[in-house]
């Protein structure tokens, strides 16, 4: 540590205002700020200090709480290729996660260098700090994907998703939609060969440096709630919630395993960095509609099955819970989270283009999100008006 | 002569293609904007279309100015307008049949154009037939240069194409081994808005002293 501080003292002077590397002021400013607390306080009169951690140290608490199903999904890439090329008894747990690895990094290293580059340069036009929010969708961008996505589509949706999403609207803090799921929808609809269907979209196929297998030719692989809705209530195995539950199903990279996003919303509920209220009232939303929409006839699909598959649990811990884009009062909470459960659900049940309806509804509700606070806000104004009137 | 490109007329001209353009900073005729838009050939039609009609109706408004009972104004705009409006759509049909396929009603929808009942009040009934033409064609103009920016955009990213030849050479493609693929959102009209936003933020961003 004390050597990077050192490091960091010494590149100082070359990077402030008439220094040889002025241009990279903000580069350096943002990683300092990443591994140090900064020992700048709020000037009086401006913002107040409301805890004792600054943002750069929330997001890194949520990046941690992201490496379980990160890990867990570059395991599941490697076994999902060799269960595909029908090498599952040859293939051993070092060399599938190996596997996974070598396909998931590119997309970690393409959405960081993408997103972070934009946000340093406008740091720097802008002679502003350099904002810390890219630091979660960086990481979250690449496990909302297949594992197949092309990396030269998703360098076009991140830059899309960090300019349109974000900057326009004043950067971190100020974004009305999450960026990744920005991201995630840009992919969906303007290049949904590669995003969904059966085809080849979920399973790594090919040999990389020599590690995982090649799978036989016309090898395809729906994820299990892709099958529902595909190929009627017959084609839905009811065997894989298990396997849904562990999380050895295709999908996208981090979405498949709900152990290891519970480990991940555990850290997140133990540190205060999420809200309780809106990833219980997600899972309670969306376990209502799911019932009801199952004793209604509509779907096959029981209640607890669709907590498991696709991305709910995923959107409901880390995407739901963005302390930006989600309401902000706290009966709000539980509103804004009981929608997205219930619009996640109908979207799922009743439309048959769209399998998965999680990120809609996460995008949908981030729009209503500060109209439910606008609506709380003034019934308390009122309420306390009538109270101060009667008396 | 001289009276005829005076400085205001010149104003009259240019201003709406460039300082007040109808679409970027009246924000006016965005429908329009956003449904004829996905591909280039269409967009230019629509374009002159709307360039023509705006003129010429200014120019007959602009005649029967002192005419018009002030309190049926717009039915009587509104009749020059259809009457126009109807000439291109045949117009179209005889010699452009494939593009007014294409643009299907949006051609008859030019009637409830924003840009053409603005000009017409906001400038046909208070000048002179010959500064109104030029009006409208400015603004006509200044609509179809954000249609060419948008369709161009769309066209080229959505379909791999300009006036429907191939630009993206087909080789690039995955279905013949290649890598690209069309951006599918290009050719949704949400994609539109999202580009006439960003050509707005252009345009303010480099006339940032003229407000």
């Amino acid at each position: 540590m004390k050597a990077l501080k050192k490091l960091f003292d010494n590149i100082h002077p070359y990077v402030e205002e008439g220094g040889k590397f002025h241009a990279f002021r903000s580069l350096v400013d943002g990683f300092e700020t990443f591994a140090f607390v900064p020992n700048t306080t709020s000037r009086a009169g401006s913002v107040n200090i409301h805890d004792a951690i600054d943002s750069k140290r929330i997001m890194s608490l949520v990046v941690i709480a992201l490496l379980p199903a990160l890990l867990f999904g570059m395991y599941n890439v490697g076994y999902q290729n060799a269960l595909a090329a029908g090498q599952l008894g040859n293939a051993t747990f070092w060399g599938m996660f190996l596997y996974g690895a070598l396909a998931v990094l590119p997309k970690i290293i393409v959405s960081y260098a993408v997103g972070l580059g934009i946000e340093f340069v406008v740091a720097q036009w802008k002679n502003e700090e350099i904002q810390e929010g890219f630091l979660v969708s960086g990481i979250l961008i690449p496990m909302i994907v297949p594992v197949t996505c092309p990396l030269w589509i998703l360098a076009i949706a991140v830059a899309f998703s960090v300019i349109l999403a974000k900057e326009i609207f004043g950067g971190t803090g100020m974004n009305i939609f999450n960026p990744a799921l920005i991201t995630r929808a840009f992919l969906f609809f303007s290049y949904p060969s590669a995003m969904t269907g059966d085809a080849t979209v979920w399973v790594s196929q090919d040999t990389i440096f020599g590690t995982g297998f090649a799978a036989p030719e016309a090898c395809t692989a729906a994820t299990p709630l892709g099958q529902a809705v595909t190929e009627g209530f017959a084609g839905f195995d009811c065997a894989t919630i298990q396997n849904a539950i562990t999380g050895l199903i295709p999908g996208c990279i981090g979405e498949t395993s709900v152990i290891a996003i519970a480990l991940g919303a555990i850290l997140l509920l133990w540190t205060g960095v999420a809200s309780w209220k809106i990833m219980l009232s997600v899972f309670v939303g969306g376990a209502a509609t799911g019932y009801l929409m199952q004793a209604a006839g509509l779907t096959a699909i029981q209640w607890y099955e669709h907590l498991v598959l696709g991305g709910f649990a995923f959107g409901a811990v880390f995407m739901a819970t963005d302390p930006v884009t989600s309401s902000r009062t706290e009966c709000g909470k539980y509103i804004y989270g009981l929608l997205i459960g219930f619009i996640a659900v109908m979207v799922r049940v009743l439309n048959p283009g769209y399998p998965e309806g999680m990120m809609l509804a996460i995008l949908l509700m981030n729009l209503f999100a500060p109209l439910i606070d606008y609506c709380f806000v003034q019934k308390n104004i009122s309420m306390r008006a009538k109270r101060a009137i009667k008396k | 002569m001289s009276k005829l490109f005076s400085a205001e007329n010149k104003a009259a001209f240019s201003n709406p293609i460039n300082l007040n353009n109808p679409v970027a900073v009246q924000v006016l005729g965005i429908c329009s904007a956003l449904a004829v838009t996905s591909q280039l050939a269409p967009a230019i039609v629509m374009g002159l279309s709307v360039t023509v009609i705006t003129a010429f109706s200014n120019v007959i408004i602009s005649l029967l100015r002192k005419t018009i009972p002030n309190r049926i104004r717009i039915i009587v705009q509104l009749v020059v307008v259809a009457a126009l409006v109807t000439i291109v759509s045949q117009i179209l049909k005889a010699y452009v049949y494939d593009v007014s396929v294409q643009l299907s009603v949006y051609v008859g929808l030019i009637i409830t154009n924003c840009i053409l009942m603005g000009r017409l009040e906001a400038f046909a009934m208070q000048n002179s037939p010959w500064p109104s033409f030029l009006d409208g064609v400015g603004n006509g103009l200044g609509y179809a240069l954000i249609l060419v920016i948008v369709g161009f955009v769309r066209e080229l990213f959505g379909f791999g194409s300009l006036f429907g030849f191939q630009i993206i050479p087909d080789s690039w493609y995955v279905a013949n081994g290649g890598w690209y693929m069309n951006n599918g959102m290009m050719v949704m009209p949400a994609m539109s808005l999202i580009i006439v936003g960003c050509v707005i933020w252009a345009h303010r961003s480099i006339n940032k002293e003229a407000k």
